[in-house]
């Protein structure tokens, strides 16, 4: 994200112009922005003139707007952000109080005020506009009949194609069904790959199964570049790299980011420490469950003791539309900060980061245990 | 609907309840485990026990009767229903008619009509019509060799007209409760529209049980087993050399294979190329997937399933046992090769479990290799003696589990009495194949409504495709017309069969094929369930299961992303809540809302799956009742479903 402007009074009133550069930074923008937020850009709209004869006829105009934001989408696979709200400027085309939804896409300038910015949201910019890309990765993680063709980004995972077929298992006399399956499965998952994967931007492809069907697969492919002389993949064939999991579903994603081989390969990714993290926190409640807590109530009396080392916290909880709740996490945040621990907030894109959000979006590791956590019986936790 | 929903929960309950009574009184009183696990080590022979004592009733006036008695009765009904299209009057009341008219169809005609009780018209109607249906009964022509039965259903009680006639219906009280009929309540209750007329002909069949004493009777009884253990245990040598020895091998293809196995360098794989048949199992020397085989003991004909052994395929592993009535724990008696398998994280002990928990209670573990460690008793007696603690644990009966001493490479003891010296010399029992041929065939609950768990799917000859899979339940006909869940798409049955050979009826604990018609090959996945279209599975995303949490790196939370195993499914899920944490022994509520689930504990928790599957509560059936719970390749949990939510 290239940051433009940025201009805030003593209060943090103020705004900031941004321009969305790379697929990432559109979920940054979808994070930065909240219900309430007014935001300006260029937009598209449609206006009705009437001739003097009286015949209408309507075209597209281009112009400015700037709305005050009441809904937002994300869209990941046209990596583009919908935000609807009502117009708040006077304007030549468009009404005061008339809806609008400004597209937000790559490379569209747009500015951003906020009535206040909190240290979630400067801390947002800061992670958007950090020069230091890490490296793209793709991974396909695969069984037979099952593939998953995922794109990895600091913040992001998206799965590009899922490849679901049955495969005829192998029965007696009748191993061809099985093997033709198999390589018919085998051509859809290479192209797949050939139509997502942009070897240009993307420094490493990962393929992750359980038993040999990544080094069938790998064969396959590569005989088939050889035979069709596919220089994209021929010349890229170092950037492949196979791993093991144990499915070829999306949430066994974690098995292949923790691959000691892969971490050192990827060694910057925020995905591959988050699942780390997450798994450190696992652990600690299996060793000493008094240090590792969940859920709001919880992690909040742990704080309140000050008792807060790691604090892992899910990026969705600050998209919430509660501008209270909202801010009671930015607080917990801050403090956690303020007390000298370490806040660590998940992607809820990457695999790790869906997981924390079913455990409520929130959990902490502990300084020092807190048995008397555990008596009070949370029965809230209900939901 | 919402009330609707309760009602069912309630139901459910009530049921369950009283289920947890009966099968525990099912267990034996030396069974190691805690009563309140029992359920999850559900012995797969008592299956039918309810639906059993169901029947009954009319069976135990007819069997008082003689032989020449029965016939009579028999072909006495048969005319009866000719004349009067009783097919409404229950089983039961024709018989005691009969019998008390002395055989004499006139007079019991004439007893009959005079009866206020079938007076009404919906007894004594339609009878043309469901006449003519009666006759679609492919199965019907099919037997008429036999005896007694006409081409007139021989059964009245299996007619389901709502609730009229609630306990002549053959299934079990469980699928006959309001619950069972709820995917299809408006069928149900609308006895008397004209759709349901047209659904009652797939009802109007024979007796199950009967039809499947008649059926199989004079054959062998089916039996089959799994064979599991760590990789590299040497199933897949011990069931080739086995088989090689039936005669189930001829000698050329063996010496094909031994050529060939030589000229890869792998010689010693040469009997395990008998099971495991593609190319990718036979140049890396490991079973993938499930091989199969028939072949024929004593008393038994037997399908043998070969399992692999690899960590990686336990899934595949998983959906063979699913069709296990019994299994076979090879281990590797190599010095630390038993111990790499079995002490340090090796398959022998997730494959024990995992069988025990998808219903296997009897097990022969074959002590393989024993020609490594020259024939020694010692360490036969330390592997068994290990091995028997980890077993009881796991839940299996000590009487039900046989230690056999032999070599799968060398041939010794598997089909007859050793003859190595050193073996003859301590070892006097049976030999591996008496000791197949001792299991007990369990009984086939054949009077439940039909289920299939599909586990292929391929082409067959011309335009057809074929589903094959276990028949959990009841009985499948061809020209039924069945319902494919979770999708619940409708198909006809075109034709059966069993390893090849065509069929026209096929029943409960059969493998079977079916060719389908009616519905598009890339609509049917691995794990639909193919049911009784008057009697569909449930289908559902989330629901309640009591788990078993075994042993687990880090504990269960809510929120925790595991991989679902139910029958031949495999399916992401997320334990959406722990509900409550269980006394393992007890069964009672230790504590609700539990933060985490560690090692060995037991509990309720709601699981949500990516998608809907096609499932049924464990007190209804429990085939269709277990599930399994993995992370990152591991078994950590099995569970049985209590309680299905949407
Ligand atoms: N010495 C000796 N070797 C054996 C015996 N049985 C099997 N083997 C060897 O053990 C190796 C593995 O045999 P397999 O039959 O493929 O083992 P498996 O258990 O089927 O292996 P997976 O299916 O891959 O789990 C082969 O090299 C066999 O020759 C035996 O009784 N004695
Ligand atoms: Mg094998």
């Amino acid at each position: 994200m290239k940051l433009v402007e940025k201009n805030f009074d003593k209060e943090g009133v103020g705004y900031v112009v941004l321009i969305p550069e790379e697929s990432e930074d559109m979920w940054h923008a979808y994070n930065l922005i909240s219900k309430g937020d007014s935001v300006r850009s260029t937009t598209i709209r449609k206006v009705q003139t009437e001739s003097s004869t009286g015949s209408s006829s309507s075209n597209r105009v281009r112009t400015t707007l700037t709305i005050t934001v009441e809904n937002i989408d994300f869209d990941t696979q046209a990596c583009m952000l919908r935000l609807k709200g009502r117009n708040i400027e006077e304007n030549q085309y468009v009404k005061m109080g008339a809806y609008h939804t400004l597209d937000l896409e790559l490379n569209r300038k747009f500015s951003l005020r906020k009535a206040e910015w909190d240290s979630v949201a400067l801390e947002r910019i800061d992670l958007a506009c950090d020069p230091t890309k890490s490296a793209d990765v793709a991974a396909v993680v695969m069984q037979e009949g099952l593939a998953n063709v995922c794109l990895i980004t600091s913040s992001m995972t998206i799965v590009r194609a899922k490849i679901d077929v049955s495969i005829p298992r192998k029965r007696k006399g009748f191993v061809q069904q099985y093997e033709k399956g198999l390589t018919r499965f085998y051509d859809q998952v290479m192209q797949a790959i050939l139509r997502h994967i942009n070897f240009d931007i993307v420094k490493c492809v990962l393929i992750a199964s359980p038993g040999f069907v990544r080094d069938q697969f790998f064969d396959y492919m590569f005989q088939t570049a050889v035979k069709t002389d596919n220089k994209v993949l021929l010349d890229n064939k170092s950037k492949f790299m196979l791993v093991h999991s144990s499915s070829g579903f999306k949430h066994s994603l974690k098995e292949v980011l923790q691959d000691p081989a892969v971490m050192n390969k990827i060694s910057d990714t925020k995905a591959s420490a988050e699942v780390k993290l997450l798994e450190t926190f696992y652990m600690m409640l299996q060793l000493e469950p008094a240090r590792a807590f969940y859920g709001k109530k919880h992690v909040e009396k742990a704080n309140e003791a000050q008792a807060i080392e790691t604090l892992l916290i899910s990026d969705n909880l600050f998209r919430c539309q509660d501008v209270k709740l909202r801010k009671e996490y930015v607080k917990l945040v801050d403090s956690v900060k303020e007390n000298g621990g370490d806040v660590r907030i998940f992607s809820s894109l990457h695999i790790s980061g869906e997981q924390l959000e079913q455990l409520t979006g929130v959990a902490a590791i502990l300084r020092f245990p807190m048995p008397e956590l555990e008596e009070d019986d949370d029965s809230a936790e209900d939901d | 609907m919402s009330r609707h929903r309760d009602i069912r929960n309630m139901d459910y309950s009530d049921e369950y309840d009283g289920y947890d009574d009966i099968y525990g009184h099912s267990v034996d009183d030396d069974y190691y485990i805690s009563p309140s696990n029992r359920q999850f080590l559900y012995n797969r022979e008592n299956s039918t026990r309810s639906s059993e004592s169901d029947i009954k009733e009319e069976d135990e006036v007819e069997a008082q009767l003689s032989d020449t008695e029965k016939v009579k009765l028999e072909s006495c009904i048969d005319q009866i229903k000719v004349i009067l299209d009783s097919k409404n009057i229950p089983h039961s009341d024709l018989v005691n008619t009969v019998i008390s008219q002395n055989f004499d169809v006139q007079r019991a005609v004439n007893v009959i009509l005079e009866d206020p009780k079938y007076k009404q018209a919906k007894y004594l109607d339609k009878k043309e019509k469901v006449f003519t249906q009666t006759t679609i009964q492919p199965t019907e022509s099919e037997s008429s060799n036999v005896k007694v039965v006409a081409s007139t259903p021989k059964t009245a009680t299996n007619v389901t007209k709502g609730f009229d006639l609630p306990n002549k219906l053959t299934f079990t009280p469980r699928s006959q409760s309001p619950a069972s009929g709820r995917e299809t309540p408006v069928t149900v209750l609308s006895s008397d529209t004209t759709e349901d007329t047209k659904a009652k002909a797939k009802d109007v069949k024979f007796d199950p049980q009967q039809l499947y004493k008649k059926e199989r009777g004079e054959e062998k009884e089916h039996l089959y087993m799994i064979v599991i253990g760590h990789v590299d245990a040497g199933k897949s040598t011990l069931m080739g050399h086995l088989l090689y020895e039936l005669g189930q091998v001829n000698q050329r293809t063996m010496h094909k294979y031994e050529q060939e196995s030589r000229k890869l360098g792998k010689q010693s794989f040469m009997y395990a190329w008998v099971l495991d048949e593609t190319g990718e199992e036979r140049n890396r020397g490991i079973t993938m997937d499930v091989g199969r085989f028939q072949f024929s003991t004593k008393t038994k004909s037997v399908t043998l399933l070969d399992a692999p052994g690899h960590k990686d395929f336990i899934p595949n592993m998983i959906s063979g046992a699913g069709q296990a009535d019994v299994a076979l724990l090879v281990v590797d008696a190599t010095r630390g090769e038993f111990e790499t398998g079995f002490d340090f994280g090796g398959q022998t002990r997730e494959h024990a479990l995992l069988v025990r928990s998808l219903g296997v209670t009897q097990l022969a573990v074959p002590i393989n290799k024993l020609d490594t460690v020259s024939w020694s008793k010692e360490r036969f007696d330390e592997i068994v003696k290990k091995l028997k603690g980890f077993l009881k644990q796991a839940g299996f009966k000590e009487s039900d589990v046989t230690f056999v001493p032999c070599s799968g490479l060398s041939g010794q003891n598997l089909t007859s009495k050793p003859t190595e010296n050193e073996l003859v010399a301590w070892y006097d029992g049976p030999c591996l194949l008496e000791v197949i041929d001792n299991f007990r065939s369990p009984e086939r609950p054949v009077s439940k409504p039909f289920r299939l768990s599909i586990n292929d799917i391929f082409k067959g000859t011309g335009a057809a495709f074929c589903v094959s899979g276990r028949v959990e339940t009841g009985t499948l006909s061809v020209g039924d017309k069945v319902l494919l869940c979770p999708n619940r798409e409708s198909a006809i049955v075109k034709s059966l069969a069993i390893e090849d050979v065509s069929k026209t009826i096929v029943f409960a604990g059969d493998q079977a094929t079916v060719t389908l018609s009616g519905i598009e090959m890339q609509n049917v996945s691995v794990g639909n369930i193919l049911c009784d279209p008057q009697y569909p599975v449930s289908v559902a995303s989330k629901f309640q299961a009591r788990i078993v949490v075994f042993n687990v790196t880090v504990p269960i939370t809510k929120g925790f992303p595991v991989v679902l195993h139910h029958q031949s499914l495999v399916e992401p899920a997320v334990v959406r809540k722990l509900i409550s944490q269980l006394n393992k022994s007890t069964g009672e509520v230790l504590k609700k809302h539990p933060r985490f689930l560690g090692n060995n504990t037991s509990a309720i928790v709601e699981i949500q799956v990516s998608r809907p599957i096609a499932l049924e509560l464990y007190s209804e059936c429990k085939e269709l009742g277990r599930v399994m719970l993995r992370v990152g390749g591991v078994t950590i949990a099995a569970g049985l479903i209590t309680k299905i939510i949407l």
